[in-house]
C-alpha cells in the first residue's frame, strides 16, 4: 500500500504511476515518498508490466523537487551524503528498469523531479507555457544532486546541460525537446494518447551530437570551465556564491567517469548543503514562502485595478498588474500625461510576452483613463500621484465617493503619513499603503501599509492584491519610510558622507558589492533618482535625526537627477554608469564596509525595536526582497545573529568612537542580547 | 411622430468614437479592431454594468483585416466581454455603421436583446492590396512544381501581367455595376443639379470651419484619445484644415473626371481610419441599470435608387421615413447627411426641393419643408473629418443626439447615401 503513488495497469498492459503526494499542495520527494516509490520500482521490475508511465495527479505540476524543508539546518555531512546516495540507487534502479518507462510532464517539473525524469526511458512534455522544467538548485546555493548533474549532461550535453544548470533558468517544453531534456511535446488533450503510443513504439532515443562528446573530454573541459568561471564571475563570487564553481569544477574533474561523477556529487552536495551560504538562501527561500502565505486565507480576488497617476511610479504599476491579468485603467490630468505609460507599458509587455497576440491581450487590459471612469468598477485603486498631502487628500475625497464601498483604497505614497491622507476620507481607517519599489518590474516586495486602526481583514486584501500580482507583500506600521526606505536612508547617506571625505564613488560602491548587495549605495542613488533621494531624506530626517548632505541639495538643484537625467553621481552612457572622476585608487579606508552596513544593521534593529514588521525574520524578508541585500547572508538580523550580537555591537561602538553618533547603538541593541 | 417600425422603444445611452485619422502613406497605426477597442473600452468603462452584461455586439465594417473575420466578435472579446457574448459584422458598404445600429434596435424591438454595444469601424488605410487571378494561379502551379525543371517552366511563364496589383480600396470605390467610380457619380449629380465647382469648395470650406468651431468650443467630448504602440497619443481628427479656403481650393485638379471635372480631393470625403460605438438599450435595461440616456432610435429606413446616382440616396431614404412618421420636416431640429462629396449633399438639398424630382422618383406631390444649411452638418462632416466608410453611419448618429442635446431640440434626422445606389436615414428623438 502505498499514501503517496497510485499504480494501474490499463487494458493493453501498461502500468500507469500517478503521484499524488498526501497532505502537500504540490508533489515533492520526501524521503517517504522516495521510500515508496523505490518499494514501486522493485515490484515493477517483479510484474514486468508492458511498460510504466509516470504522471502527476497534481494539477498545479508534476514534482516540485526535493524536500527543502528537510535541507534545512541539516549540516550533518555525511548523512547528507548517504542520502543523496540513497536516491542516486533508487534513479538507477529506475533507469535500469527491465521496462520502458515514460514520464508525462506538466506544470512545474524541478530539480529532484526533473533527475527523476530524466532517468527514464522517454519524457513528454505538456505544450503550453505553464510546463517549465528548471533545476533551481543555484537559487538555493546548490546544484543539482540526486544525479541531476550527470543525467542532464548525458542527455542534453555538456555546454546547455551546465548552461541551464548555472542559471536555474527554467524553460517550456518545447525548449526542453530542443534541448533533448524531452523526447516530445503533446496539447493536453493528447498527452495520454501520446504516452501510450511512444511507449508502445519505443523509438530510437536521441543522443546528444557527436561534438557534444567530444566537448566532454578532457581537453575540452579544461577549456570550458575556465570560460564558464568567467563568465558565472560576472555575476557572482566564490565566497559569497561557492555552488557555480564547485559545479564547474566538479564536471571538469570528473567528467568521464559516471561513477566518480555520482560520488563527488554526493560529497559536494554535502558540503554546499551544510555551508552557511546555503542554509542562508534556504532560509531565505523560506522567508519568501511565508510572505506568499500572507496573501491566502482572505477570499479577496481583485480583478479590477485602477491607478492614478501616470508618473513612472503609477505607469509601471499599472502595466505590471496588466501584464499579470488585471483589467486595469490608468487615469491622469489630460489625455498627454499618459503618453510615456503607454509607450513604456508595451515595450514591457514586449519584451515579457513576445508574442503579438498576447501583447495586444495586455494591451487591451491596460486602458488609458484620463476621466477616470474606472474607478466606479474597480476592486482596488492605487494612488500614484506626485508626493503632495493636499492633492492626495483631495484625490481620496473624490475616490471615496465614485468607488465601491468594498473597493480597497491604497495609497503608493513612500512619504506621507497614511494617518495624514486619510484625513480627507468619510472612513479614514479604509486607506491602506501599498508601497511599490521602482523598477516595479524588478522588484519583488510590496509593503502593505498598515495605521494603528486598520482593520486586519484590509491588510490581508492588500496581501492577496500583491500576490494576485505575483508580488511579495510585507505588512509594515505606517511610520516615517516604512521600513525598506528607512533602513536604506541611513545607509544611502553614510555614502554621501564618504563622498564628501573624499572617497571615489566606485571605491564605495564595490565596498558595498563586494559585501553582496547587488548595486553600491551610490549608483542606487543615481538610479534611484537624487530627486526621489532627497525628498525621501527631507522626510525623514526629522524623524531619524539625519543630516540631509548638501551636496544632494545641489545635485537636485543642478538638475543632476541620476541615471534618469544621464548625470548623477555616475554619468550614464546608455544606461550604463562611467565614473568621470580620476580612475587613481586612493587609500580607501579599511573600514568602508562596515560604516555602510553598520548605519543599515543598526537601523534595522531599530526597527525590530519599534516592531515595524512583525518579526525579525519580516525584518529580513522585507530587506532582501526591497533592497536585495545579499541574500546568502540572509538578512541583516540573521546577519547579526549569525557573527554575534555581542561583537557586532562592539564594532557599532567602535565606528561611533571613531566617525560620531551616527552609528550611537539604538537601544534595541539590549534587547537582542536577552 | 410616435409611429415607428420598431416594436418596441429603443434608447440610445451613450456613445464614443476615436479621433478620425486621415490615411497618408501606407498603413496607420490602428487597426480596425484597434479603433474600436479604443473607442468603446471607454464606453463601457463608465458605464453601472460591466461588459460581460452586455447582450451583444454588432459592428459594421465594410473590410476588416486579414486576422479580423468578424470584428465584432474580435472587438468583444478583447474588450473583455467574457466568452459568452455573442457578435456579429454587417456591411452595407458606406452605413455599415448604421445598419449595426438598425440591427441592435431591432433585437432590442423585438425582445432578443436588452443592452447591445453597435456601431462600424474601418481603417482604410489597411484596405488590403490583392494579388491578382493569374498570379494567384501561377503561385498554385509553383507550389505544386516538384522537379527543378518543373520549377524552371514555371518561372520561364512569369510574365510582368502577374505582377499587376489589386488595390481594394480603390477596387471598393468603384460601382462594379454601372462601371463608375464614386467620385463620378458626384460628377453625374453636379452635371444634372447644375452644381457650380465654387459651390462644392465654398461647402468643403464651410465643413472644415464647423468642425474647427465645434472642437474649439467643446462639442467633440465623443472622442476618445488612442495611442499607438509608442505611446504616441492621437486625440483630434488631423484632416481638418481650419485654414482652407475656396481660393485655395479651386487650386485643386479634379481627381474622377479628368482633366475637366469638378470634384476634386479637397471638396470630397477624406479617406480615413475611425470608429464610432453606440451603445443601445430597451426600457427594461435603462431602469434595470438606472441609465441616462441620449435619446431614443424611433425609426429606420433604406431606400435603394439607380447606382449612378447613389449620391441621392438620402433623399430616397429620409423622404420614406418622414412619410411613414407624418411630417413634412419641419419639425426636424437638426440634420446630418453623410458628406460623401460636398456636390452630392448640395444635390440632396437641391433634389429635396426640386417638386419634379420628387414627383417622378418618388411619387410624392407634396414637396417637403427645405432644409436649411444651418441646421444641416453644423459641426462639420466626412469633408473635414473623413469617412471611414464602416464608421460613419454611426457617427452622424452620434453626434446628431450630442447636437440635439446641446441645443436642447428635440428631432433630428441623420442620413446617407450607399455605394451600390442605397440611401439610409434614422430618425432621432433627444432624451429619454
Amino acid at each position: 500500500m502505498s499514501k503517496h503513488w497510485r499504480l494501474e495497469t490499463d487494458a493493453t498492459g501498461i502500468a500507469w504511476l500517478h503521484f499524488d503526494h498526501l497532505d502537500s499542495p504540490v508533489n515533492i520527494l520526501s524521503h517517504e515518498a522516495l521510500e515508496e516509490f523505490d518499494a514501486i520500482l522493485e515490484q515493477i521490475d517483479n510484474d514486468r508490466p508492458a511498460g510504466l508511465i509516470i504522471l502527476s495527479d497534481k494539477k498545479s505540476g508534476f514534482i516540485a523537487g526535493a524536500d527543502v524543508k528537510s535541507f534545512q539546518a541539516n549540516t550533518d555531512k555525511p548523512a547528507i551524503e548517504q542520502h543523496i546516495k540513497g536516491v542516486h540507487r533508487i534513479f538507477q534502479r529506475l533507469e535500469d528498469l527491465s521496462v520502458p518507462t515514460l514520464a508525462l510532464i506538466h506544470g512545474f517539473c524541478l530539480g529532484g523531479g526533473l533527475v527523476l525524469v530524466l532517468a527514464c526511458d522517454y519524457r513528454i512534455a505538456r505544450d503550453d507555457e505553464s510546463t517549465r522544467l528548471a533545476f533551481p538548485e543555484v537559487k538555493l546555493g546548490l546544484f543539482p544532486g540526486y544525479g541531476g548533474s550527470v543525467r542532464s549532461i548525458e542527455r542534453a550535453g555538456p555546454l546547455p546541460a551546465l548552461n541551464f544548470m548555472l542559471t536555474g533558468r527554467s524553460i517550456n517544453g518545447r525548449a526542453a525537446k530542443a534541448m533533448g531534456l524531452v523526447n516530445s511535446t503533446a496539447p493536453e488533450r493528447q498527452l495520454m494518447a501520446a504516452a501510450a503510443d511512444m511507449i508502445t513504439r519505443m523509438p530510437h532515443k536521441r543522443r546528444p551530437a557527436f561534438y557534444h562528446v567530444l566537448l566532454n573530454l578532457k581537453p575540452a573541459r579544461g577549456l570550458i570551465s575556465k570560460y564558464l568561471e568567467k563568465e558565472v564571475r560576472k555575476r557572482a563570487i566564490p565566497e559569497h556564491y561557492p555552488a557555480p564553481f564547485a559545479l564547474i569544477d566538479h564536471w571538469k574533474k570528473h567528467a568521464d567517469d559516471p561513477r566518480a561523477m555520482y560520488a563527488s556529487e554526493a560529497t559536494n552536495l554535502a558540503n554546499l548543503l551544510s555551508g552557511d551560504t546555503s542554509q542562508n538562501l534556504i532560509r531565505v527561500f523560506f522567508l519568501q514562502e511565508r510572505l506568499k502565505s500572507l496573501g491566502s486565507g482572505s477570499g479577496f480576488k481583485p480583478s479590477r485595478l485602477h491607478v492614478v497617476g501616470g508618473g513612472i511610479m503609477g505607469g509601471d504599476i499599472a502595466a505590471w498588474c496588466a501584464l499579470k491579468g488585471m483589467q486595469v485603467s490608468i487615469q491622469d490630468r489630460e489625455a498627454k500625461y499618459l503618453s510615456k505609460a503607454m509607450g513604456r507599458a508595451h515595450a514591457l509587455f514586449k519584451k515579457k510576452l513576445k508574442k503579438p497576440r498576447l501583447v495586444q491581450a495586455a494591451m487591451d487590459r491596460l486602458m488609458p483613463d484620463p476621466k477616470g471612469y474606472g474607478a466606479a468598477h474597480a476592486d482596488v485603486v492605487i494612488e500614484a500621484i506626485f508626493e503632495d498631502a493636499a492633492a492626495k487628500q483631495a484625490l481620496f475625497q473624490e475616490l471615496e465617493a465614485k468607488v465601491r464601498p468594498d473597493t480597497l483604497l491604497a495609497t503608493n505614497t513612500s512619504s506621507i503619513p497614511l494617518e495624514t491622507i486619510s484625513e480627507s476620507l468619510k472612513n479614514p481607517q479604509r486607506l491602506i499603503g501599498l508601497h511599490f519599489f521602482n523598477p516595479v518590474a524588478k522588484m519583488q516586495l510590496i509593503e502593505v501599509v498598515h495605521g494603528k486602526d486598520t482593520a486586519p481583514e484590509l491588510i490581508k486584501q492588500g496581501a492577496a492584491f500583491a500576490r494576485r500580482v505575483d508580488r511579495l507583500p510585507l505588512p509594515v506600521k505606517s511610520s516615517p519610510g516604512f521600513l525598506v526606505n528607512r533602513i536604506l536612508m541611513p545607509y544611502l547617506l553614510e555614502a554621501m558622507e564618504l563622498l564628501s571625505e573624499g572617497i571615489p564613488a566606485p571605491a564605495i560602491d564595490q565596498a558595498a558589492t563586494d559585501f553582496g548587495m547587488p548595486m553600491g549605495p551610490v549608483e542606487l542613488a543615481d538610479r534611484v533618482g537624487l530627486d526621489i533621494c532627497l525628498a525621501v531624506a527631507e522626510k525623514l530626517s526629522p524623524f531619524f535625526n539625519l543630516k540631509v548632505p548638501e551636496k544632494l541639495e545641489t545635485m537636485v538643484k543642478q538638475k543632476k537627477l541620476g541615471a534618469k537625467s544621464g548625470t548623477g553621481f555616475y554619468s550614464y552612457k546608455n544606461g550604463k554608469a562611467v565614473h568621470e572622476g580620476s580612475e587613481e585608487t586612493l587609500n580607501t579606508p579599511r573600514d568602508l564596509a562596515d560604516r555602510l552596513i553598520f548605519r543599515l544593521l543598526n537601523e534595522s534593529v531599530a526597527c525590530v525595536r519599534e516592531q515595524i514588521v512583525e518579526d525579525a525574520d519580516l525584518l529580513d524578508a522585507g530587506v532582501i526582497f526591497g533592497t536585495g541585500f545579499a541574500p546568502f547572508r540572509g538578512g541583516p538580523m540573521n546577519y547579526i545573529y549569525s557573527k554575534g550580537v555581542e561583537k557586532e555591537l562592539q564594532r557599532l561602538q567602535q565606528l561611533e568612537q571613531l566617525h560620531g553618533e551616527q552609528f550611537s547603538p539604538d537601544s534595541g541593541w539590549a534587547e537582542l542580547k536577552v | 411622430m410616435t409611429e415607428s417600425t420598431y416594436a418596441k422603444p429603443v434608447f440610445i445611452v451613450d456613445g464614443s468614437r476615436t479621433p478620425f485619422l486621415k490615411a497618408r502613406s501606407g498603413p496607420g497605426p490602428f487597426r480596425a479592431s484597434d479603433l474600436a477597442v479604443a473607442a468603446s473600452r471607454p464606453l463601457l468603462a463608465r458605464q453601472p454594468f460591466l461588459p460581460e452584461q452586455l447582450d451583444e455586439v454588432i459592428l459594421g465594417c465594410v473590410s476588416s483585416g486579414p486576422d479580423e473575420a468578424n470584428i465584432a466578435r474580435i472587438v468583444a472579446l478583447r474588450l473583455g466581454c467574457g466568452d459568452l457574448v455573442p457578435a456579429w459584422t454587417v456591411q452595407r458598404n458606406c452605413a455599415s455603421g448604421m445598419q449595426a445600429l438598425d440591427n441592435a434596435a431591432q433585437d432590442i424591438a423585438s425582445g432578443r436583446s436588452h443592452l447591445v454595444l453597435a456601431g462600424g469601424t474601418e481603417a482604410m488605410s489597411h484596405h488590403p492590396v490583392l494579388l491578382n487571378n493569374r498570379m494567384v494561379t501561377w503561385l498554385a502551379h509553383w507550389n505544386r512544381a516538384r522537379s527543378f525543371v518543373d520549377k524552371g517552366r514555371q518561372l520561364a511563364a512569369l510574365r510582368p501581367h502577374h505582377f499587376q496589383l489589386i488595390i481594394a480600396l480603390l477596387r471598393g470605390l468603384t460601382d462594379p455595376v454601372v462601371g463608375l467610380s464614386m467620385g463620378q457619380t458626384a460628377e453625374k449629380l453636379a452635371w444634372r443639379f447644375n452644381i457650380s465647382r465654387q459651390e462644392m469648395d465654398s461647402f468643403a470650406v464651410t465643413s472644415h470651419q464647423r468642425l474647427d468651431q465645434a472642437g474649439k468650443e467643446g462639442r467633440l467630448d465623443e472622442i476618445e484619445p488612442i495611442y499607438d504602440s509608442k505611446g504616441k497619443l492621437y486625440e483630434k481628427d488631423d484632416g481638418i484644415r481650419p485654414d482652407s479656403s475656396v481660393e485655395k481650393l479651386a487650386g485643386l485638379k479634379p481627381v474622377f473626371d479628368r482633366p475637366v471635372g469638378k470634384v476634386t480631393a479637397g471638396n470630397s470625403a477624406q479617406v480615413t481610419d475611425g470608429a464610432t460605438v453606440l451603445l443601445l438599450a430597451s426600457e427594461q435595461a435603462v431602469k434595470q441599470h438606472n441609465l441616462s440616456v441620449l435619446g431614443r432610435l424611433v425609426d429606420t429606413q433604406w431606400s435603394a435608387l439607380d447606382p449612378s446616382q447613389m449620391g441621392l440616396g438620402p433623399v430616397h431614404a429620409m423622404a420614406r421615413l418622414l412619410q411613414r412618421n407624418g411630417g413634412d420636416g419641419s419639425n426636424i431640429d437638426y440634420w446630418e447627411i453623410n458628406e460623401a462629396f460636398a456636390t452630392q449633399v448640395l444635390a440632396c438639398l437641391e433634389a429635396w426641393k426640386d417638386a419634379d424630382y420628387m414627383q417622378q422618383e418618388l411619387g410624392i406631390d407634396t414637396p417637403f419643408v427645405p432644409i436649411p444649411q444651418e441646421r444641416l452638418n453644423v459641426d462639420g462632416g466626412a469633408v473635414s473629418l473623413g469617412h471611414p466608410v464602416g464608421a460613419s453611419g454611426a457617427r452622424i448618429v452620434l453626434h446628431l443626439l450630442k447636437t440635439l442635446q446641446h441645443n436642447s431640440a428635440k428631432r433630428g434626422i441623420a442620413s446617407l447615401c450607399i455605394g451600390g445606389g442605397q440611401g439610409g436615414a434614422m430618425l432621432l428623438e433627444a432624451g429619454s
